[in-house]
């Protein structure tokens, strides 16, 4: 029960964000991550962010499988 | 930065010839999370792991741990004249003791499907002659959304919306698994999501108490493989520390403002998992303040006595203690079109998993 | 015991339709025909071969990006013909209106479907209209029927589904699903992500008459890929495994259902047919495929085996082998 996806804040009223991945948007609230700004990545579950993504972290994740990947090859 | 199907494929060649590499006896590793256990079956992850290594399902599940009586509570409340349910779809074809939610709908009873427990404020703007109830099921993922429901209903001044609180946390359960006498466990893959907003630190008990390595973990299969890998790095060197592999969305203290309106809403409360049992301070309800929200507290309703299904074994599948087809009712009896068990309901129960993805009834 | 009550799961071309089918219609009309099971039946009228097929439309809302009820009737029925093996010739068109229903949107309807029928280069010949009470009704349901003549030389059959074959996908799935979807759940999509509903018939013609060797042709709406190859598998009694990552998906569509929790793999499709084929043959119907506006992203995805009977199987991205099977019912918005 737990699916959760993560998204870009694009626009963002009061507590309701519009979030997009890939070109779909959506409403969410953000009343349980109120410090998120428009641009952040946050992770949306049944309509709402409960959590703002660490991009930083998402990249090295990100780094580390690609170099894993390498590492077949050699 | 993308990664390709290919590097996908090649990196997870990385961590299963790793994982097979430092494997050197059987082991016993428990997915806690229903959503893990779909992504494992979904991806295939159980047949490219060595044999030795076993994946249990957890009781993480929030459908499947409901016992019978909140569903007969709930359709009871459909029942009511001038009554909308609003749901997730997961709990729609849940059997109670005699009924189902979709049984219900086909009876003409007024039961919607949200995605949002915010949409049930919008149903109830627009129904205010109606009593609208929000079966508030999940655990500490989904319990802060729906408390922030709650609030909203009160800024709003919406007197007809309620909530029907069966929500769970995942602490008090572990705690009682590793606790149990029955159950042996190498590792546990711990709930990426439930984690983001409890936090790492909420799990210190279990290396403390019970020295089981636990990794947290995300949801994608290379990172279901990576967290399988660091558990299974971590017995080999004889640690037992929380891990954590979802690093991107989950932080050592979790999210504190969603813990806080948690709390501003709902209190710990001890609580009854199908298959475990009574667990002190596992559940929450509704606090004093926002009683009124609480359908239990505010709207009587006779509920029939609560049936539990005969030779049903989910509690022992919910335990790990037994597989689901070790069940003499599973694929035969008890299949997700007629399902006996709420381990088959669930999209994300044992049984289904085992079932729809073939594992015990299909090989190649 | 309580009496069993039609549920909307038994109208989602899943396991409970198939029961339904099963337990319902086939003991009340089974006969040769009917019961090939196919997306049209085959009959002899007079010496002459033809294609029969019939599909009602319930599609809310009725007008959305690409296509409305109209044209999906229309492409339905011509697209049920074609994976028959048949040239599309002739539709009736019944109409079920709401008491109420705006004359100006009844008028959209049609227009769009003789502008269908007009593309896919066949006749409505006969129809119906009846009007029922305001609530009897959700707006406007369209039934249509087909007549076609079976193309010489051809013999599509979900029975010769074989081990070695190739199985071809004409292009991405899900676009059509996603897009009556994005409206009911809140969604927005990008304007480039619009239903695939269209006429096919054209191209599976073409391909019948370059390649009379395809074996079977099933387009996958209602259900999707899955529930077709699982039909497909069990009906040949022949094993199929697809392979996850030849499988095209737009990316919006694979954001829509990470959102809800939808598998794009059950996802309905208007526009797309499933193609099993030689190896032999397979580089030649491509190239008659991808020719095609309908056509361009056709590719291999899989191949028919020997075992396991009757079931399919997905080898997924981290190389790892499921079974795909059918869903009991419909898929439902999930948080978990």
């Amino acid at each position: 029960m737990c699916l959760a996806v993560p998204a870009q804040i694009i626009k963002l009223q009061d507590m309701l964000a519009t979030i997009e991945i890939n070109g779909v948007t959506r409403q969410a609230s953000i009343m349980l991550v109120p410090e998120a700004k428009v641009g952040d990545y946050v992770l949306v579950h049944a309509g709402f962010a409960i959590q703002l993504v660490d991009q930083e972290e998402a990249e090295r994740t990100m780094e580390l499988l690609k170099e894993l990947a390498q590492y077949e090859d050699q | 930065m993308k990664i390709s199907n290919e590097e996908q494929k090649r990196s997870a060649e990385f961590f299963v010839k790793e994982i097979r590499r430092l494997t050197n006896r059987p082991l016993r590793l428990m997915e806690v999370c229903g959503t893990h256990t779909v992504a494992i079956f979904k991806s295939g992850i159980r047949q490219l792991l060595p044999c030795e290594v076993e994946l249990i399902s957890g009781p993480g599940c929030p459908v499947c741990v409901t016992p019978n009586d909140y569903l007969d509570m709930a359709i009871a409340y459909s029942r009511q004249k001038d009554t909308i349910i609003t749901t997730f779809g997961d709990m729609l074809k849940v059997p109670g003791s005699t009924s189902s939610l979709a049984a219900e709908k086909a009876e003409g009873r007024d039961i919607r499907v949200v995605y949002s427990p915010l949409e049930s404020l919008d149903i109830a703007a627009g129904n205010l002659d109606k009593k609208v109830i929000f079966l508030a099921v999940g655990f500490e993922t989904t319990a802060p959304t729906a408390a922030a429901t709650v609030l909203e209903a009160e800024r709003k001044m919406l007197r007809n919306f309620y909530v029907l609180s069966a929500h769970k946390r995942v602490p008090p359960a572990l705690n009682a698994l590793c606790a149990a006498d029955d159950i042996t466990l190498d590792g546990l893959l711990l709930p990426g999501h439930v984690s983001a907003i409890i936090g790492e630190q909420a799990y210190a008990f279990l290396s403390e108490r019970f020295s089981v390595p636990a990794v947290i973990a995300g949801f994608e299969a290379l990172d279901i493989l990576q967290a399988v890998y660091f558990l299974v790095k971590q017995i080999r060197e004889g640690k037992a520390a929380v891990e954590n592999q979802y690093r991107r969305i989950v932080k050592p203290e979790g999210n504190v403002a969603a813990r806080n309106i948690l709390s501003q809403v709902y209190e710990e409360d001890d609580a009854v998992w199908r298959g475990i049992g009574l667990i002190n301070f596992s559940g929450l309800k509704v606090n004093a303040k926002y009683r009124r929200f609480d359908a239990e507290e505010s709207i009587p309703v006779e509920v029939e006595p609560t049936v539990e299904p005969r030779g049903c074994r989910c509690g022992e599948v919910l335990r790990g203690v037994a597989k689901p087809f070790e069940c003499s009712l599973f694929g035969d009896i008890c299949r997700p079109e007629q399902p006996v068990g709420s381990c088959m309901v669930s999209v994300e129960g044992a049984c289904a998993a085992w079932y729809r993805y073939g594992t015990g009834r299909w090989q190649i | 015991m309580k009496e069993e009550k039609i549920l909307l799961a038994h109208g989602s071309g899943g396991k409970l339709s198939q029961k339904l089918i099963e337990e319902v219609m086939r003991p009340a009309f089974s006969n040769p025909a009917l019961d090939e099971m196919h997306d049209g039946a085959k009959v002899t009228v007079n010496g002459a071969k033809l294609a029969f097929t019939t599909d009602s439309h319930v599609v809310k809302p009725l007008f959305f990006a690409g296509g409305d009820i109209g044209k999906l009737a229309v492409c339905g029925t011509v697209n049920d013909l074609a994976m028959t093996g048949a040239k599309a010739l002739y539709l009736s068109a019944g109409f079920i209106i709401e008491e109420g229903f705006p004359q100006s949107d009844l008028l959209r309807v049609v227009d769009s479907m003789r502008q269908a029928a007009f593309q896919a280069n066949v006749t409505i010949v006969t129809g119906d209209t009846k009007v029922v009470e305001k609530g009897a009704a959700d707006g406007i349901y369209i039934n249509t029927a087909g007549v076609g003549a079976l193309i010489e030389g051809v013999n599509i059959s979900p029975q010769r589904a074989c081990s070695g074959q190739n199985i071809i996908l004409t292009g991405s799935l899900g676009d059509h699903a996603v897009t009556i979807m994005a409206e009911r759940h809140g969604l927005t999509l990008p304007v480039n992500i619009t239903s695939d509903c269209a006429p096919l018939n054209g191209m599976i013609e073409e391909l019948l008459y370059n390649v009379p060797e395809i074996a079977v042709l099933r387009d996958p709406t209602r259900g999707g890929l899955a529930t077709v190859l699982n039909e497909v598998a069990s009906q040949a009694q022949a094993g199929i495994i697809i392979n996850e990552m030849d499988i095209p998906v737009n990316p919006e569509v694979m954001a829509v259902c990470d959102m809800l929790g939808y598998d794009p793999l059950y996802l309905a499709n208007e526009g797309k047919a499933v193609i099993f084929v030689e190896s032999v043959h397979t580089d030649k119907a491509l190239a008659i495929l991808k020719q095609h506006v309908y056509g361009r992203n056709a590719k291999v995805i899989g191949q028919v085996t020997k075992d396991p009977k009757g079931q399919v199987g997905l080898r997924t991205l981290v190389g790892g082998v499921r079974l795909l099977d059918m869903l009991p019912g419909d898929q439902l918005p999930r948080i978990c």
